[in-house]
């Protein structure tokens, strides 16, 4: 099991380094840098500022000693925020980020697989068709949509939860957000367990489980949930990658002050080092949840060794 | 006579599907007695299992039943479902026919067991633990106690439906439905786990309803037996009147489409050809064919890997025109053998010569694709090696237009056509697609497919296995047919020793890898030498009541020891074995007992 942890994360080494690289140049790339405004600024300040942040030396020498840095852990100053280094702004914006995910992917899962569970049990019924629809609805329906419609029903009309802000992390507060971001994920969640748990119903060892006299509930709890669940755990991954995503636009909807926002406005602005702390906090992220996600489905399904 | 254990009446089974209803079982009537055995045989779809899954209310949902069942005189046929409850696995108890699927994968053997103790009858955890192991011994699996805490995937095939049969009898049902209990074992653990099945009914007087296609499992099993076809009993009876006087023609059929292992030749089947192979020209001389998987073994940064020995230095010939069967249980290695001749298996060793010239073993790339018009091979599940997207002309075509691609379309078309009559297809049938047509019509098109390059050798992988009987019978006349027409030589892998022997001039056994016996099939089936060869010939249950009851029951005990141990290949020559799994083992030499008939060398039985 260590072994396959370790061999693991030696090989998300390069994974990460591509990442890294591809954003590095990419930003590079893309017109105009973090000191161009409307206001030109006299060249020799221009030229100090850049010396000051190594911008006057060739990309590929840039990239080098910004790796320089990062091994020893130093994200680099914030371009654009003054005073402030990259590490002190993530850490600034995570317990705001990290409050929305954990939420949020708790939510997706309970009430995305409860769905799916009780859809694939009344299979072909007007409560399945129902629940699907729904998830169709969920999935086909972009968060920029669902944001500013739940927020003018339950905001604006009704008046029951505040539009936006974090409030300091009141519960009222991240409602709406969580919800927004839930929403896709528990409709893909429904859908995907429905999928698998009618599958599973249908399967060789269920009808031996029946055959046995065991009473629909015992079936259901021992000897289907746990193999119609498999499909959950490996969409985890993809799924948590999916919530880091849609908290940039929510973050941004309902100005929360996390990562996202960060991540945002640092791509706009050109501040390099910003966005590349959070591509790579986000990369290594997804691929730990992963690992942890292949862990737990090793640990569910016991024919999967570590190896 | 006492009263019934099970009394079916006027039993229908209606399926309401997209394509209308289907009417499964049109009215079923029979009794099984208290200590009977009662075989139900039919070929696929004629409705024997869903009969049986109608009577304990297991339909899938889209199934009704109608008619009446009684169980010790209770009606289940529209009973309330916690009377039903009561009934299956303690009053009935269902053997099922894949025992790896129909196993919970994420729960222990020994829970599996514990669970429907603890369901029926009133008793805590430890007493059902008890119990269960009781169960796990008396369906004799080794260790039993270590077994109680192991997983489905961790044991074999044979083992797996004895854990079946074990929760099945746990609650000592008055009945057993067994659904084709052992269609997916090898015939050693097939007769073994007969055996089991015989002791229970022997010693607990459990009756038994045995739902089979399989002619000399009935024969060898059942008291009295009933024919199905298409829902309907065509006929039923003692055992000995179905099998020495059936009345209806298609119990006729059935029996005589059955292969014999003891009468290769019948009239009315186009005969094996007797064939002088010595003056023919050798097409294939192989040479100590080696292919060695790498297994890693455990964990850790730096694991470790074992060879799997799948074919262990095989040597044969084979002439032109001639038919060897390959015979072995799962995971002999024969498929993999036949791969490594055809070069579609890495890593591969060892010394394939073509016709005398030709190193196979180091000929590559279009050299090699050139060589595959010679060479072409028939897959075991017929639907599911074709493409579903291709109609079945484009199929047959495909090898052809590869091998000869400058062929006008019009002269591909009507060769085609030409080789789908030969194979017994219409020729209009050339734009159909494979799912309009049933298994033994796919198999004829995956047969003209391989022979529509006319090549001088044909592997066929389990090319019958998958197929009923009378539709086994007709691709066998139809192979034997086609090799008397074009001459090809053929590879005729299964691990059915009764088709091997209608169709084989010679038989190679291969035991892990290697090979035990290979001789003429005259020799290997009246006069086998070693003791694998005997057990295997003698684990075949006959399609003949009386030869079964007068047979002497299966020696071989145990599974196939685990091809990663070394001593392993040595099972049959235990006195030069190493007590070491990981030791370098003495390699059993081939002697020719006789001219032409080669055994390995083996202890003295």
């Amino acid at each position: 099991m260590l072994g396959y942890i370790i061999r693991r994360l030696l090989g998300a080494i390069p994974t990460l380094f591509i990442i890294i690289a591809a954003t590095f140049f990419l930003m590079r790339l893309a017109p105009g840098g973090p000191f161009d405004g409307e206001r030109r600024l006299p060249p020799e300040i221009e030229r100090n500022i850049k010396a000051a942040y190594n911008l006057d030396k060739p990309v590929v020498e840039q990239f080098g000693l910004y790796l320089g840095k990062l091994v020893q852990g130093d994200f680099g100053p914030s371009f654009k925020n003054k005073d402030f280094s990259v590490s002190e702004l993530i850490a600034l914006g995570a317990p705001v980020s990290l409050k929305l995910g954990l939420l949020a992917i708790t939510v997706a899962i309970l009430v995305g697989s409860s769905l799916g569970v009780y859809a694939a049990l009344r299979q072909n019924t007007a409560s399945d068709y129902t629940v699907m629809s729904l998830a169709m609805i969920g999935i086909t329906i972009p968060t920029f949509v669902t944001a500013p419609f739940l927020t003018l029903i339950l905001g604006v009309y009704l008046g029951w939860l505040p539009v936006a802000g974090y409030g300091d992390g009141a519960l009222a507060n991240m409602i709406l957000p969580v919800t927004v971001l839930a929403l896709p994920q528990i409709a893909i969640i429904a859908r995907l367990v429905r999928g698998s748990m009618v599958e599973v119903l249908r399967s060789n060892f269920v009808r031996t489980a029946r055959a046995k006299g065991l009473t629909e509930m015992q079936v259901v709890w021992r000897h289907v949930l746990r193999a119609g669940l498999l499909p959950l755990v490996s969409y985890l991954g993809p799924a948590i990658a999916g919530l880091m995503t849609g908290s940039l636009v929510v973050e941004q909807i309902f100005g929360l002050p996390g990562i996202g926002r960060y991540f945002v406005q640092g791509a706009l602005n050109r501040d390099y080092t910003l966005v590349m702390g959070v591509v790579i906090l986000f990369a290594t992220l997804i691929i730990i949840l992963n690992l942890v996600a292949d862990i737990l489905y090793r640990v569910l399904d016991p024919k999967v060794r570590l190896g | 006579m006492s009263e019934p254990i099970l009394q079916v009446r006027d039993l229908h089974v209606r399926f309401n599907t997209p394509d209308g209803i289907v009417h499964a079982v049109k009215g079923a009537t029979f009794d099984i007695a208290k200590g009977e055995v009662v075989g139900v045989v039919g070929e696929s779809g004629s409705g024997k299992s869903q009969m049986f899954m109608a009577t304990i209310g297991l339909l899938a949902s889209n199934g009704e039943a109608t008619g009446s069942v009684r169980f010790k005189g209770q009606e289940l046929i529209g009973a309330k479902q916690s009377d039903l409850l009561k009934i299956r696995g303690s009053g009935i108890g269902v053997i099922f026919q894949d025992p790896l699927t129909s196993l919970t994968p994420h729960m222990k053997i020994g829970q599996q067991i514990v669970e429907i103790l603890t369901v029926h009858k009133k008793i805590g955890r430890q007493e059902a633990q008890r119990r269960a192991l009781d169960m796990l011994e008396l369906v004799r699996i080794p260790e039993a106690r270590r077994r109680m805490g192991q997983y489905p995937h961790e044991l074999s095939g044979g083992m797996r439906q004895r854990v079946m049969i074990a929760i099945a009898t746990a609650c000592g049902p008055d009945m057993l439905i067994a659904d084709e209990p052992t269609t997916a074992l090898d015939v050693t653990v097939q007769a073994q786990v007969l055996e089991i099945m015989r002791d229970l009914t022997r010693e607990l007087g459990t009756s038994i309803a045995l739902v089979s296609h399989d002619m000399g499992v009935i024969a060898s099993m059942c008291d009295r037996v009933q024919v199905m076809r298409y829902g309907e009993f065509v006929e039923a009876g003692p055992v000995d009147e179905i099998f020495y006087a059936p009345h209806h023609d298609y119990t006729k059929m059935l029996l005589d489409a059955v292969p014999r292992l003891d009468q290769p030749d019948r009239p009315g089947h186009p005969r094996l050809p007797a064939v002088n192979l010595a003056g023919r020209e050798t097409l294939l001389k192989v040479d100590d064919v080696k292919v060695h998987f790498p297994i890693r073994m455990g964990g850790g940064l730096f694991a470790k890997t074992k060879p799997l020995k799948a074919v262990n230095g095989v040597s044969f010939q084979l002439k032109k025109g001639e038919t060897l069967g390959i015979v072995g249980e799962s995971g002999c290695g024969k498929s993999t053998l036949a791969r490594a001749v055809l070069q579609l298996v890495e890593p591969r060793e060892g010394s394939v010569v073509w016709l005398g010239q030709k190193e196979l073993m180091t000929t590559r790339g279009a050299e090699m694709r050139r060589m595959r018009k010679e060479m072409q091979i028939v897959f075991q599940d017929p639907l599911a090696s074709l493409d579903p997207r291709m109609p079945i002309g484009a199929s047959i075509a495909e090898p052809l237009k590869t091998q000869e691609p400058g062929l006008p379309a019009a002269e591909v078309r009507s060769r085609v056509k030409d080789m789908m009559l030969k194979v017994g297809l219409d020729p209009a049938w050339i734009n159909r697609y494979p799912h309009e047509f049933s298994g033994g019509q796919n198999q004829r098109v995956g047969i003209a497919r391989a022979m529509i390059v006319r090549p001088q050798l044909v592997v066929c992988d389990e090319a019958v296995s998958a197929l009923d009987v009378s539709i086994q019978r007709q691709i066998v006349d139809l192979l034997m047919k086609l090799q008397a027409e074009f001459g090809m030589s053929l590879m005729f892998i299964s691990h059915d020793l009764a088709v091997v022997r209608q169709i084989s001039h010679r038989i190679m056994v291969l035991y892990l890898g290697r090979i035990v016996e290979l001789a003429d099939r005259e020799a290997i089936y009246e006069r086998p030498l070693h003791p694998y060869t005997r057990a295997l010939i003698s684990a075949v249950p006959l399609p003949d009541p009386k030869l079964e009851r007068a047979k002497p029951r299966a020696k071989l005990q145990g599974d196939l020891p685990s091809p990663l141990d070394t001593r392993a290949s040595l099972t049959f020559l235990k006195s030069k074995a190493i007590n070491d799994p990981d030791a370098e083992q003495y390699v059993p030499m081939l002697i020719e007992a006789e001219p032409g008939h080669f055994v390995a060398e083996h202890d003295p039985v």
